[in-house]
């Protein structure tokens, strides 16, 4: 018998990037919580996102969903050095704009803003989208995050260059490009398995 | 069977035991091992369930021929070839790529003040006379695919149903959807650390 897709109604699309909670809602049946056995527990690393019908519809693939978390994680809590967590949660949110993910953009907007408390420039670079004029270490880091996320990719020398004559040393380089390379696969995911809601 | 290089990524861009990008890599130790197991998870899985490894091949092929990064679209074509794919299947997705290639991300957001960014690119479309080299499930992921590398933003319930109605399952469909969102990662990397690596302080 065939799947059929869910359809969701009566739900607040958001129409604008907010640094607001949003909800998610799914377009194909996640598992339900009855059907989650230890594998999928493992899956989802978090017992608590068991609640989350986003990670319950990725647990259909549970050592995957367990391998990209764990990458999840080391790109962007691992505190040994390199990038400062606000600015690889700026690169996520810089991506999710550019590819055009409210939800993405709003989780990581906030984190961006509480751990650098620069709110007026994460506001403006949701507002404004990638082009924002923000400082020039910031600037930087956007720049390399749309230069990785365009295709074709338009990220060379002068990416680096740049984020270098801002300060980065090439561990932080190297978190700038595992951040935005990350969002790249969390905003598909995100985007066409569901949809954000007030 | 396709050869699984103990770490895609490291062979891909090229680093070697010892060098400055190796030591980099070791401090995002999880990162790096997990980035191999999704691979691994989403390549070579031991159970494929119901996408097949010549499946799989298939769109990693399309994926990368798409982002245009040699190093990542020549590994794919071989694994392509080397998973038992017939050659008229190699063929049909090179062939794909070709006709597929596109500037992104495009797209449309909802109604509202964001629709002044809206930006309207290609919607792939297999032809009927391409389909048989491709069967009709590969036919249908290959157009959802083209969306979700170039314009994700503009994904909705129908093209999931699409592929339902061509014979995928749901699970079928999440096992896709992360492939194509993996390879997103696995190839903005790679580029991103042969930059680095070819440009030393």
């Amino acid at each position: 018998m065939t799947d059929k897709t869910l359809t969701p109604t009566g739900h607040a699309e958001p129409v604008t990037f907010t640094r607001d909670m949003l909800e998610w809602l799914p377009w194909l049946e996640p598992l339900s919580e009855s059907e989650l056995t230890p594998r999928h527990m493992d899956g989802l690393v978090d017992a608590a996102r068991a609640k989350s019908p986003y990670f319950r519809l990725l647990a259909r693939d549970p050592d995957v969903l367990g391998a990209r978390t764990r990458t999840d994680k080391d790109i962007f809590y691992n505190t040994d050095a390199g990038l400062p967590r606000a600015e690889r949660e700026l690169a996520a949110a810089a991506t999710s704009r550019l590819n055009g993910c409210i939800y993405c953009a709003s989780v990581h907007a906030r984190f961006a803003a509480t751990y650098s408390k620069r709110v007026e420039d994460v506001d403006r670079l949701l507002a404004e989208g990638t082009g924002a004029q923000l400082d020039e270490r910031w600037n930087a880091i956007v720049a390399a995050s749309v230069a990785l996320t365009s295709i074709p990719m338009t990220f060379d020398t002068t990416h680096i260059d740049r984020l270098r004559a801002a300060g980065l040393d090439d561990l932080s380089i190297a978190d700038v490009i595992q951040a935005a390379s990350f969002f790249n696969w969390a905003n598909r995911l995100m985007l066409s398995l569901g949809e954000p809601t007030r | 069977m396709p050869q699984t290089p103990h770490d895609v990524i490291d062979t891909l861009v090229g680093i070697m035991p010892g060098t400055a990008l190796d030591a980099i890599r070791a401090r995002r130790p999880e990162a790096r091992k997990h980035a191999q197991a999704s691979y691994v998870g989403l390549l070579v899985p031991n159970e494929p369930g119901g996408v097949s490894l010549p499946e799989r091949f298939a769109i990693a092929a399309f994926v990368a021929g798409l982002h245009g990064e040699p190093q990542t679209s020549a590994f794919y074509v071989e694994g392509l070839r080397s998973s038992g794919a017939a050659d008229a299947l190699s063929a049909a997705i090179a062939q794909q790529v070709d006709k597929a290639r596109a500037v992104g991300p495009y797209g449309r957001y909802p109604k509202g003040p964001l629709s002044a960014e809206d930006q309207d690119g290609p919607l792939h479309r297999v032809a009927d006379d391409e389909r048989a080299a491709l069967g009709a499930k590969l036919a249908a992921a290959l157009e959802h695919v083209h969306m979700l590398v170039l314009h994700p933003r503009d994904a909705a319930p129908p093209s999931l149903q699409a592929m339902l109605d061509a014979g995928w399952s749901t699970t079928d469909v999440v096992m896709i959807s992360q492939l194509v969102s993996f390879l997103s990662f696995q190839i903005r990397i790679v580029a991103g650390l042969r930059t680095l690596a070819s440009h030393p302080a």
